[in-house]
C-alpha cells in the first residue's frame, strides 16, 4: 500500500516538474513564466519529498522531508515576489496581450501625486480613497 | 508481490527522474535563451529546485536518507542565490 502511494507520490512530482519545465520553455512573458515556475516546481518538489517520508517510513527521515518541504513552501513565494518586483522596476516588458497592469497605474498615480500638489492632481481622488490619501499626504509634506 | 512492489518503485522512480531531466533541459534553454537577465534568474531558480526534487528521486533510488541534508544546502543556496540576484538586478537598474 505504501509502495503504491510513494509510487504515485513520485510519477505526480515528476509530472509537475515536467509542466513547470515546459511553463518556463513556453510561456510567452517573464512573469508568467515566473508564475509557472514557482508554483509547478514547488508542488513537484513537495510531492517528491512526500513521497521520501513514505517511502522509508522513519521518524527522522520524514521530519527532515517535511523539513525540506516546509522551506521549499515558505520561500519560494518570496525568491518569485523579489525578483517579479526586480523585473518589474527595471521594465522588463509584459506580454503584448496584457490587458490589465494595475501596478503601473498606481505608480504613476503616486508619481503625480508627487509631483505637482496643485488642483489638477486630484484627478485620482474621485475614483479610490487610496489615492485620495496619498494626495493629503503630498499635500500635508 | 513484495518482488512486485519493488519493480513498482524502481519503475516510478525512473519515470520521475526521466521527467525532471527533461524538465531540466527545458529550463537550461531558457537559461541560454532568456531574452532579459530576470528570465535567467528565474531559470536559474528552477534549476535549483529540480535539483531538490531530482535529489529525493535518487534518494530513494539508492536507499540513502542522508541525502535529504544535500537536499536542504542546495534549496537554502538557491533560495539565497535568487534573492541576490534579484538585489543586484534592481540596483543596476534600467541599463538594458
Amino acid at each position: 500500500m505504501s509502495e503504491i502511494l510513494c509510487s504515485a507520490l513520485l510519477v505526480s512530482g515528476g509530472l509537475f516538474m515536467l509542466l513547470a519545465g515546459v511553463g518556463v520553455a513556453r510561456m510567452p512573458d517573464m512573469f508568467m513564466r515566473m508564475q509557472a515556475a514557482t508554483k509547478a516546481a514547488t508542488l513537484g518538489v513537495g510531492c517528491m519529498l512526500l513521497a521520501v517520508a513514505i517511502h522509508f517510513g522513519e521518524l527522522g527521515v520524514a521530519t527532515r522531508a517535511i523539513l525540506v518541504t516546509a522551506f521549499v513552501f515558505l520561500t519560494a513565494p518570496v525568491a518569485a515576489h523579489v525578483i517579479a518586483r526586480a523585473a518589474y522596476s527595471v521594465g522588463v516588458p509584459l506580454w503584448q496581450g496584457t490587458l490589465c497592469d494595475e501596478l503601473r497605474e498606481d505608480r504613476r498615480r503616486a508619481r503625480s501625486a508627487d509631483d505637482h500638489n496643485m488642483p489638477e492632481g486630484n484627478i485620482p481622488e474621485a475614483q479610490e480613497p487610496d489615492g485620495s490619501t496619498s494626495e493629503s499626504d503630498a499635500k500635508t509634506t | 508481490m513484495s518482488l512486485l512492489a519493488v519493480t513498482l518503485t524502481e519503475g516510478a522512480v525512473t519515470l520521475a527522474l526521466a521527467m525532471a531531466t527533461v524538465a531540466l533541459f527545458l529550463a537550461f534553454y531558457r537559461l541560454v535563451r532568456g531574452p532579459s537577465l530576470p528570465d535567467r534568474v528565474v531559470a536559474m531558480d528552477l534549476i535549483g529546485t529540480l535539483a531538490v526534487g531530482i535529489i529525493a528521486a535518487y534518494d530513494i533510488a539508492s536507499d540513502q536518507p542522508v541525502l535529504l541534508d544535500a537536499a536542504t544546502v542546495v534549496a537554502l543556496v538557491a533560495f539565497l542565490g535568487t534573492v541576490a540576484f534579484a538585489r543586484y538586478v534592481e540596483r543596476r537598474g534600467r541599463s538594458e
